[in-house]
């Protein structure tokens, strides 16, 4: 019984992440939508064995909502601080470079997550990961102080992810 | 009075969204290099799905909803394919 | 056309043309960004102003007069914002690295180079994986 049901759903959270994208996209919630959308799913899913998706694990809920937040108060307050460059006259007085920085991180959703994270926030682009070293090279927009960059991603956001990821 | 002011504040939305996607046209016409085109498409694919989003609201139609995801989608797909030609130079590998 | 919209009280009027006016507003200064900044690893912070917070505003004001008016489903604005959340960083980081890839095999200064020579493929940035004819310049 449980081989029958790890082999129809091999990724139960994905199955039903699209029967609701496909209930939300109908705006129904009819036996018939149900019944074509839980079919599509189970198919789909079932279709991403080929690809052969690292394994992970996803823990604590309420460690993902606490950085949910700290994620949305520093896409407002770099969004209010990259407004502000933009807008100043001239341009003058403004460093901006790459940066490395070595991490701990090493789970691979954990660092996907990662990446996100940095690339949504304005001011701070993802560019490159080495595997080998593990360390990631940003793009940074206001480069003043590389310590307070290096404080920031690994202090805010790397040691929540591994809370999460490992 | 209120309504006055909602209408006029969509229409000001509006103009500002087509000056933004006009100066991102810009880019995709200069350059000056092939990256910086990709990066002014993908802006202006953005910033159609918000002026479609507020046409949405305006005339309070569920069918520039739909647009707007389809282009949302669409403009992903695209830019991501087009980052991919500027690495390989080739779409499918 | 407009009566839809006439029914919609002040208290919810005002915090949408608020929020679209901001989302507006920051958009525009993103493309603004795009055209003032020098370089290309630059522009590309510019639209993150109006991918993230900019769409954000919007879509919040649509979900708030549609709920208050209770003529449709807010389903989705939900579904734009789970796709742009997704998407709007995969983007911008393939675009970075491919400006990268560009870069480098155009033995540009303005980057830095590889982590190390003999093992690039491991690194995970596409350097030994060269193109056809290397960096053609577009």
């Amino acid at each position: 019984m449980r081989r029958l049901m790890r082999r129809l759903l091999p990724y139960p959270m994905m199955t039903a992440t699209l029967l609701g994208v496909w209930l939300l996209l109908n705006e129904s919630v009819a036996p018939g939508t149900i019944i074509l959308g839980g079919v599509l799913s189970v198919a789909t899913a079932a279709t991403l064995c080929v690809l052969d998706l690292p394994g992970g694990r996803f823990r604590r809920p309420q460690a993902a909502l606490s950085l949910l937040g700290v994620v949305l108060v520093d896409i407002l307050r770099s969004n209010w601080a990259v407004a502000k460059i933009i807008l100043r006259p001239g341009g003058g007085g403004r460093v901006s470079g790459f940066l490395r920085i070595p991490l701990d991180l090493r789970a691979p959703y954990g660092l996907a997550t990662l990446a996100c994270i940095v690339t949504a926030t304005p001011g701070t682009v993802w560019v490159a990961y080495d595997r080998r070293r593990n360390t990631i090279l940003l793009h940074i927009l206001d480069l003043v102080d590389e310590q307070e960059w290096i404080d920031t991603i690994k202090g805010r956001y790397e040691t929540r992810l591994m809370e999460l990821f490992e | 009075m209120i309504l006055t002011l909602l209408m006029g504040t969509i229409f000001l939305t509006q103009i500002m969204l087509v000056v933004a996607m006009a100066f991102a046209t810009f880019r995709v016409l200069r350059g000056p290099r092939a990256q910086d085109r990709v990066l002014g498409l993908d802006t202006l694919y953005v910033t159609a799905t918000m002026l479609l989003l507020t046409f949405g609201i305006r005339n309070g139609s569920i069918l520039y909803f739909e647009a707007a995801l389809i282009i949302a989608l669409l403009g992903f797909v695209s830019t991501a394919a087009l980052a991919k030609f500027l690495m390989r130079g080739e779409v499918i590998e | 056309m407009n009566n839809h919209l006439a029914d919609l009280p002040a208290w919810a009027a005002i915090p949408a043309a608020l929020l679209l006016l901001a989302g507006a507003v920051l958009t525009l200064i993103g493309t603004v960004g795009l055209l003032r900044f020098g370089s290309f690893y630059q522009r590309v912070h510019a639209p993150t102003l109006g991918s993230t917070l900019g769409i954000g505003c919007i879509l919040l004001a649509s979900m708030l007069v549609f709920s208050v008016l209770e003529s449709r489903a807010i389903l989705h604005e939900v579904l734009i914002t789970a796709l742009m959340v997704v998407t709007t960083p995969i983007t911008l980081m393939l675009l970075a690295r491919a400006a990268l890839y560009r870069d480098r095999s155009e033995g540009s200064d303005e980057v830095p180079p590889p982590p190390s020579g003999q093992d690039a493929r491991a690194s995970g940035t596409p350097q030994s994986q060269s193109g056809p004819d290397g960096g053609q310049a577009v």
